[in-house]
């Protein structure tokens, strides 16, 4: 999207678009931006849901050229720590993904000496959000686990993420890891719960809770 | 997740209360540090949870889940109801525009 008199934004933040109907009635949802801020252009990444009421729209209607109302950049919480003197740990849910594809984005474009690890928990191959963004690099680890089916010939985690996959796949507490988790509400809590019992402090992990209807992996 | 899921299933945070928040407030609130005026217990706006579904978005205490906010956009307008905010803290620095 071009979006004129935008201010710029932070990697992480989301816009909230709005759609209205002929008869006045509006419908509105939270998107995460995954594009990161050194980029003019902001991208969304939209996962449709059958039954939604703006997500069909977004993803069957819109045409290049269309004009869309949202509000943002929205979000001070749920940002990049950009200045972060520990690395950092993201852990994803299915399209909870997409802030992290623009932190992912920002990290490579200025060069952190941060290291990230990112642990992504997806249903199936075909489900992969930014596979190209979100390969590995120096710097940058990138683990995927397949809940559903695993591609052939996959040999990495099978199955949702729990205590064994934390422990093995994630940076451990004595690093003292920034940890941001995003997906959706079950994921979050879950893990959240998971991460403090293996002695992550509560103050050091982030989250972000998204309202699709998903499994969330 | 399914249609018969209950509403106490479909409860957000309080990174959702960022945009309609902005509509009232300069400054970005959802890394504000807010004390329940009922518990005490003191947590970020985004740690809370959000229901979004009520008429109200309701945000309760992650402590003791009383009501600590209610925001409601309609045909009458912006209402904003925080009561259930003993205190409400923008660090320093984190000025950030919404």
């Amino acid at each position: 999207m071009r979006l004129p008199d935008w201010p710029g934004h932070v990697a992480g933040q989301h816009v909230d678009v709005r759609l209205t109907a002929p008869d006045g009635y509006t419908a509105q949802r939270s998107y995460s931006i995954a594009s990161p801020p050194e980029q003019p252009e902001v991208d969304l990444i939209v996962e449709r849901l059958d039954d939604g009421e703006v997500s069909p729209y977004l993803t069957d209607e819109l045409r290049t050229g269309d004009q869309i109302e949202l509000r943002g950049p929205i979000g001070g919480f749920f940002i990049w720590p950009e200045h972060s003197d520990t690395p950092v740990q993201l852990i994803a849910g299915g399209s909870g993904v997409v802030p992290f594809v623009a932190m992912l984005a920002h990290h490579q474009e200025t060069g952190s000496p941060v290291p990230v690890q990112l642990l992504y928990s997806v249903r199936t191959d075909a489900d992969v959000i930014a596979r190209n963004e979100l390969r590995p690099r120096n710097g940058v680890d990138v683990v995927l686990t397949f809940t559903r089916d695993a591609p052939a010939g996959w040999d990495g985690p099978r199955g949702r993420i729990d205590r064994d996959k934390l422990v093995g796949h994630t940076v451990s507490p004595d690093q003292r890891p920034a940890i941001m988790i995003c997906g959706s509400t079950p994921f979050v809590e879950a893990l959240t719960r998971e991460l403090v019992a293996l002695g992550h402090p509560v103050e050091r992990i982030k989250t972000e809770r998204y309202g699709g209807m998903g499994d969330g992996s | 997740m399914n249609a018969s899921d209950d509403t106490d299933a479909r409860y957000l945070d309080g990174n959702a209360m960022g945009g309609p928040l902005a509509e009232l407030f300069a400054p970005d609130l959802t890394a504000a540090m807010i004390i329940c005026a009922n518990c005490g217990n003191e947590k970020p706006l985004a740690a809370h949870p959000v229901y979004p579904d009520a008429p109200a978005m309701v945000v309760r205490c992650p402590g003791c889940t009383s009501v600590v906010m209610r925001y409601v956009s309609d045909q009458r307008g912006v209402r904003f109801e925080m009561t259930g905010v003993r205190l409400l803290t923008i660090a320093e620095g984190s000025d950030q525009p919404a």
